[in-house]
């Protein structure tokens, strides 16, 4: 088991590693430099101006020797200006000269400056992370009870129309994406003219001009009912489908199953079979399957944040993707692939302690 | 002019669409007709999912194909005084045009419906090529990692799970830019992902007839011609007469959203060739002495076939769901492009006080997806059937 946790984790490395590489030289590309020096410093300049900016601000060196100064394990860039003033990228960072030509990079714990946010890459991410915590716990909290709902009420008399029914509602939401359920909610609950806004507002049931906020912004400050439940719902909705399915089908393997026969020959009553006999081990398979999942909501997540305007980490990578931030993009990179190569081990281990028959060697 | 009442629009809006109903009516009436004799497809029409599904996936297909007999107005041009108005709007000035906004307008001043119409052939234009180019290349990779295993296996599988890591989003916004554009990666990544299609075909031919060289030459020689006169224009724009060619715009996107399906596939395919090669007639071709390409596209490969095409259905709609991301965020099309995805990023900003251009597409791309995914549904019952 310690060596399959310690190859997982070599593995994990390796993976982070080819991945900020590769977003590392596409960011760097020097069509986006030039774009990035234009945003940072006036549209309006030269080539020649861009040239300058782009040697001054350390973007000069090759490419894989800023990856190393990037990583911490090549000493950053020092640049000494005519009148003896040094710049360099670990001063910038530590504010402090004596820095300059040191090391200070991921392994120093430097995770760098973010050009689009004029402040230090840890405590933008920091914050945004939180907030996106927030979101997708309420995220969790509504789709994997449901989910597990109704593929268990699917699964356990397949073929009858409860399944029917369930089964097509759970194929809706797979091919309803964030971006097409997010506009309908909005459309529908969040609109003063349109939808079912205006009708409450006559028949006098709400207060306010809308049943819940189109614009979650002020779910920063205080998370209510009306500011949270669209981008929650947009995000859980699209993923509950597919954990459903996987449920469904699981529960339907299950209630085949021999001891399940036996139970109901022993005269068990329904609701027995279903609670005690079967979900325990209808709820292996979906396990794995939620864990995977929570990779998958990332792209929710960042739909879902801007279409509502929300602050977090899918906003905060959007807004750096979208301004060639490198050095955000580069730690929302890092930050989005733990989070994928954690959640594929918590599945595996997971998977290990849930079903006893399987052994690690 | 009155404005229409919505019974009117939509008695109007099925009177446009006349010659989808037409080609459904007779697709149907064949299907059905000849049913028994058809295979799977066939046996699709016992199963009312998967009617259903085929219906609304039949009536997109046919409205792509018939969009220029379809659209009520040109889907670029602009009406004064037309902007954002409701549905069933009529011109201030028809002249010779036609006389109302079905569906309204948009932000500016452009026709809604024609706008939906020609936007799902920019979709079916793109989503079915993606997704078969990613099944080429998931398919020449998987089934020798499956069937040779080893360091082979090892390397491709490292390979698709590093770009499966990779948050899809993030993927596009870094693949998908102006600034890519004019750099070699798209045309290098769209020279190494489309000749895998050409080399999927030659291989499969080549290990079926290699004992009958007549055979063999014209069958491969045939496939050679038209791939590379292919290749050379899908990517390196270069094809004299013209019939094959993509925009740089288009190239990328298409390039991206294959680069994101491919490992699916790849790992789908390599399951299931791990679990057929066991197989006894497997056994039986290695006896025979039978080489290991002809094994893997002639004993496995068609045995694979069900699960494979219900993941196709599916992955034509993830595909869809794809470039509607890429829509959304305004990557890699143009600004007046009426493809969906961008169709609905443009019409959220006005999203709380004028819906419809936002909400016609959104509602179409769902229903497109969801007739994809009941088709797949409907194809594997099916299929497990036998």
């Amino acid at each position: 088991m310690l060596l399959f946790l310690l190859r997982r984790i070599g593995v994990m490395f390796v993976t982070a590693l080819c991945l900020t590489l590769v977003v590392f030289y596409l960011t760097n590309l020097p069509a986006k430099l030039e774009t990035l020096a234009k945003t940072q410093a006036g549209s309006r300049m030269t080539d020649e101006e861009v040239a300058r900016w782009i040697d001054r601000n350390g973007y000069g060196s090759p490419v894989l020797v800023r990856y190393g100064e990037w990583l911490g394990v090549l000493p950053g860039w020092v640049r000494e200006a005519d009148d003896g003033t040094v710049t360099g990228r670990c001063v910038a960072l530590r504010d402090d000269p004596a820095a300059a030509g040191t090391r200070c990079g991921l392994l120093q714990g430097e995770w760098g400056f973010s050009t689009r946010f004029r402040d230090e890459v840890a405590s933008v991410i920091g914050a945004r992370l939180g907030a996106t915590g927030l979101l997708m716990m309420w995220v969790l909290i509504v789709m994997v009870p449901m989910a597990l709902l109704v593929g268990v009420l699917a699964g356990m008399r397949e073929g009858s129309r409860t399944d029917r029914t369930l089964s097509t509602f759970a194929i809706a939401t797979t091919a309803t994406p964030e971006y097409v359920s997010g506009v309908l909610f909005i459309a529908l609950l969040a609109s003063s003219t349109v939808g079912l806004s205006p009708l409450l507002v006559s028949w006098g049931w709400i207060d306010g001009p809308v049943l819940f906020q189109g614009n979650a912004r002020s779910a920063l400050d205080t998370i209510t009912l009306s500011n949270f439940t669209l981008p929650v719902l947009t995000i859980a909705l699209y993923g509950m489908g597919y954990v459903a399915r996987i449920t469904r089908a699981s529960m339907t393997e299950v209630m085949t199953q021999q001891y399940i026969r036996t139970a109901r020959l022993k005269g068990v009553s329904f609701a027995n079979i279903v609670l005690k006999h079967a979900l325990r081990n209808a709820l292996i398979a979906p396990f794995t399957v939620i864990m995977l999942q929570i990779p998958w909501l990332l792209n929710g997540v960042v739909i879902s944040e801007v279409l509502f305007s929300y602050p977090g980490f899918g906003w905060t990578l959007y807004e750096a993707a979208v301004n060639n931030d490198i050095e955000l993009l580069l730690a929302s990179s890092v930050v989005a692939v733990i989070v994928v190569l954690v959640t594929q081990l918590m599945s595996d281990i997971g998977y290990v302690y849930l079903n006893p028959r399987i052994r690690i060697s | 002019m009155e404005p229409l009442s919505w019974l009117e629009i939509l008695a109007r809006a099925a009177q446009q669409l006349l010659p989808v109903w037409i080609a459904l009516v007779v697709t149907f009436a064949l299907s059905i007709r000849f049913k028994r004799k058809l295979g799977l497809y066939g046996k699709l029409f016992d199963s009312n999912v998967g009617m259903i599904g085929f219906a609304i996936v039949m009536f997109w297909l046919f409205t792509a194909f018939f969009a220029d007999l379809i659209i009520t107005h040109d889907p670029l041009a602009q009406v004064s005084r037309m902007r954002n108005v409701v549905p069933g709007t009529p011109l201030p000035r028809p002249d010779a045009l036609y006389p109302y906004y079905l569906f309204g307008g948009d932000s500016l001043a452009r026709d809604v419906f024609s706008r939906m119409v020609m936007g799902a052939r920019e979709v079916l234009r793109i989503a079915p090529f993606a997704a078969m180019i990613s099944f080429m290349i998931g398919i020449s990779l998987g089934l020798p990692a499956g069937y040779f295993g080893g360091k082979l296996d090892t390397g491709l599988t490292f390979l698709a799970n590093l770009v499966l890591a990779f948050p899809v989003i993030l993927l596009f916004f870094l693949l998908v830019a102006p600034e890519i554009q004019d750099t070699l990666i798209p045309v290098v990544m769209a020279g190494v992902l489309f000749l895998v299609p050409i080399l999927f075909a030659t291989v499969l031919l080549n290990s079926r007839f290699f004992t009958q060289p007549a055979k063999r030459n014209l069958y491969v020689g045939i496939i050679l011609v038209i791939g590379v006169w292919a290749y050379a224009g899908l990517v390196f724009d270069a094809d004299p007469s013209g019939l094959w060619s993509m925009s740089p715009n288009l190239l990328n996107v298409f390039v991206a959203v294959v680069f994101v399906n491919a490992p699916t596939v790849f790992r789908i395919v390599r399951g299931i060739t791990l679990d057929i090669k066991t197989r006894d007639y497997v056994a039986a071709a290695q006896t025979r002495g039978e080489g290991p390409w002809y094994i893997m596209l002639w004993e496995i490969l068609p045995n694979a076939r069900g699960p494979l095409i219900v993941d196709f259905c599916l992955r034509i709609g993830y595909t869809t769901i794809l470039l509607g991301t890429l829509g959304f965020f305004g990557l890699g099309v143009s600004p007046e492009s009426p493809d969906w995805g961008s169709t609905i990023n443009a019409g959220r900003r006005l999203l709380t006080v004028y819906p419809h251009p936002a909400l016609v597409p959104a509602l179409s791309l769902m229903s497109l997806v969801l007739g994809l995914n009941l088709l797949a549904d409907g194809l594997r019952e099916e299929s497990l059937k036998d």
